[in-house]
């Protein structure tokens, strides 16, 4: 087995916060001063003495990541948002240059995050086909042989003389993904992809991404949804704070992913750097589960009502926010999702939330959930307008189903929830 | 479906990725490996730049024309600005032909980095071949416009120089390779501060008029021939009056001085541009 990609101490570093002290004016003065001395300003920075430099703070996107992927294996890459997903992504891909450490890569790296770079929507569908491939790196004569087949896939025949600006949504979609698709690079680079287009759509990108590892060729997998990336890939790393923490088969990798962080059982907090700047002006403080008697629990029973508590800071007051919980398995299947001002009353009473500390609490019904670990993520957004904080994979809890309906069988239950429902039984004739 | 036969997919090769340090190689190779984006980005701009226009393609000949009118009217109407025996219409419109590719090209080169950011953070090409292409696409209008100047003279019955237009493409190459050069330059500047794109306007503006576009070289006095030419334009339009219409002195140090700047200007620009590449999908 050859090895296709080859990551030795990767490291990333960004500069954060440089635009912010440009407009600092105090006086006219410092403006006049400021404009006068632009060009000066101007020449230093082309020539890289910027005296700005040391307002400027610096992140480490990546740090000291290293991994070895042979030939046609299939890798997934879970991590949750920051972790430095899409920064390695884009560094094996080229469009941005490590800053420490070195990467060798066999082959051509194809990726799924480019899909529909360079459409133009003047040209028509055939005139996109061949730029957007020699913008991925295809030879024209590569196109030509690979035309109809592209054409098929996008199921976009009758219009592929009209000029995409007359597409719908869709169809400009499934042209931009039919050409990204027929690359046939050596490795394909998968990020988030699926979570746009029709559900057939989707299921014939998910056979694509199956075929092109069947070829042989090396996938990397980056996604939210974990039951996509157990079901396509065998083996996964886990990146946290930009840092690889851990590389195992999918399931294990998964697990881990999953409890990371969840050190205090039944408890999530958030610390300052945990928080992005674009959250502001909310801030979350923690996510607690409660037994009936308020105790915070890692295992809740399945015949007692829990409590879901999330705690959060306004500095200032929000138009329309909402605040939810999404409750999943851990395959990553949402099992519900609910939101404090899902009742009409509440939502007209906090229309609008002023500045201030407040905990949005949740009773979940007894009888709900099934023998396993659920994990539980927050959200905070006005709908149309904006989100200002979510967390996926804010904390998991475990169920213990004694007392459950049909424990009295030894058998696990299909189904994430297990609703005590009112069964009659009638006995209607002899 | 039908059976595609399938075309021999080129080798693997190993790709080395790791923090380029200093004035990074030019890696002429990969612009080699992606030469045919060039094509298919210049044959884009060209398809698009005239869409959904009433006038389409007439617009090539439009703006040099209306220019040169207006420059008729008032520096050989008003001004009487002396021409060395050449029609004033023919002798501006033949230093508007250059001009125009110049102006263009600077333009579309300067603003071709941020205008197609979209392709600068998601994917990996040779990043020069954005305002190389920019600066190609401005040929088509060229071309158009050298039409015009062949009946202008018919016009006019001025008769070409014949035994100098061969040394036209030469001309021509000068000033696409200072439009490049200094695109190259601004194009990277402009990644990071978009000042670039206030000067822009002002910029073409006062190099116009630093440029013997719509007077004659010969109003400038002897001591500053030398201190003139070191816009490289002034070398391009005086050569190209020089080769079409036989006027001027032809070449002698003040176009060496011209194509030394030009040069200059495209070798730093060229270092400066892949110096900054590396940060161009982070910056902008």
């Amino acid at each position: 087995m050859t090895t296709a990609i080859s990551v030795k101490n990767i490291g990333k570093q960004y500069k954060i916060g440089a635009a912010e002290t440009k407009f600092r004016y105090n006086m006219l003065r410092d403006v006049i001063v400021d404009t006068v001395s632009a060009p000066i300003r101007l020449a230093k920075a082309m020539i890289g003495k910027s005296d700005r430099r040391l307002n400027q703070n610096y992140v480490w996107a990546l740090k000291d990541v290293s991994f070895d992927l042979e030939e046609g294996k299939v890798l997934g890459i879970v991590g949750r948002n920051g972790a430095g997903k899409s920064t390695l992504l884009k560094i094996l891909s080229r469009v941005t240059e490590p800053t420490t450490g070195t990467v060798s890569v066999r082959g051509r790296v194809g990726s799924l995050l480019e899909v529909g770079t360079g459409f133009h929507p003047e040209l028509t569908g055939r005139e996109n086909i061949y730029m957007n491939g020699a913008i991925l790196g295809m030879r024209r004569s590569e196109i030509d042989s690979k035309f109809d087949e592209i054409v098929d896939f996008s199921e976009v025949t009758q219009y592929i003389d009209t000029p995409v600006k007359r597409y719908s949504s869709g169809m400009y979609l499934r042209l931009a993904f039919a050409v990204a698709a027929h690359l046939e690079p050596e490795i394909l680079v998968v990020d988030e992809v699926l979570a746009v287009g029709d559900a057939e759509f989707q299921k014939k990108c998910i056979g694509k991404m199956g075929d092109v590892a069947q070829q042989g060729r090396t996938v990397l997998f980056v996604s939210h949804n974990m039951s996509a990336i157990l079901r396509l890939t065998q083996e996964a790393i886990v990146l946290n704070k930009g840092q690889l923490i851990m590389r195992g088969n999918t399931q294990e990798a998964v697990d881990y992913y999953l409890s990371f962080g969840q050190s205090q059982a039944g408890e999530r907090t958030w610390a300052a750097e945990d928080i992005p700047a674009t959250s502001v002006p909310f801030t979350p403080i923690s996510l607690k589960v409660k037994e009936r008697g308020g105790k915070v629990v890692d295992t809740v029973r399945s015949t007692e009502p829990v409590t879901l508590e999330f705690e959060y800071k306004l500095d200032a007051p929000i138009t329309g926010l909402r605040v939810g919980l999404y409750v999943s398995t851990m395959r990553g299947e949402y099992v519900f999702a609910s939101f404090d001002t899902d009742d009409p009353a509440l939502y007209d009473k906090f229309d609008s939330r002023t500045a201030g500390h407040y905990i949005s609490r949740a009773e979940i019904p007894a009888d709900i959930f099934n023998d396993s670990r659920y994990t539980v993520g927050v959200n905070a957004s006005s709908f149309g307008v904006r989100r200002y904080f979510m967390d996926e994979n804010a904390l998991a809890f475990n169920v213990d189903i004694s007392g459950a309906p049909g424990t009295q069988w030894a058998e696990p239950r299909v189904g994430p929830v297990r609703p005590r429902l009112n069964w009659k039984i009638e006995k209607i004739g002899e | 479906m039908t059976q595609i036969p399938k075309v021999p997919i080129h080798e693997p090769h190993t790709v080395y990725i790791k923090p380029s340090k200093g004035l990074a190689a030019l890696n002429l190779r990969d612009l080699w490996v992606y030469r045919e984006l060039i094509f298919f980005m210049v044959w884009r701009d060209i398809k698009v730049k005239y869409k959904q226009t009433l006038l389409g393609m007439a617009w090539a000949v439009i703006q040099p024309v209306m220019t040169m009118l207006v420059f008729t009217f008032l520096f050989d109407r008003v001004a009487k600005l002396p021409t060395e025996g050449i029609p004033y219409p023919v002798f501006a419109f033949t230093a508007l032909l250059p001009w125009g590719l110049f102006v263009t090209a600077l333009n579309q080169g300067s603003r071709s980095l941020v205008a197609h950011n979209n392709m600068v953070t998601k994917i990996y090409f040779p990043r020069l071949i954005l305002p190389m292409s920019s600066v190609f696409a401005g040929m088509v209008d060229f071309a158009i416009a050298f039409v015009i100047l062949v009946g202008l003279m018919f016009y006019y019955q001025v008769t070409p120089a014949w035994n100098l237009v061969w040394t036209l493409p030469l001309f021509l190459l000068l000033a696409i390779v200072t439009a490049l050069g200094v695109a190259l330059w601004l194009s990277a500047v402009n990644v990071q501060y978009r000042d670039v794109n206030q000067a822009l306007p002002f910029l073409t503006q006062f190099w116009l008029f630093a440029t013997p576009v719509a007077y004659s070289a010969s109003v400038i006095s002897e001591e500053w021939q030398i201190l003139y030419s070191l816009n490289p334009m002034a070398g391009v339009v005086n050569g190209f009056r020089w080769a079409l219409l036989g006027t001027g002195n032809g070449p002698d140090i003040t176009l060496w001085v011209s194509v030394g700047i030009s040069v200059l200007i495209f070798i730093s620009g060229l270092f400066y541009f892949r110096s900054m590449e590396k940060t161009f999908a982070d910056t902008i």
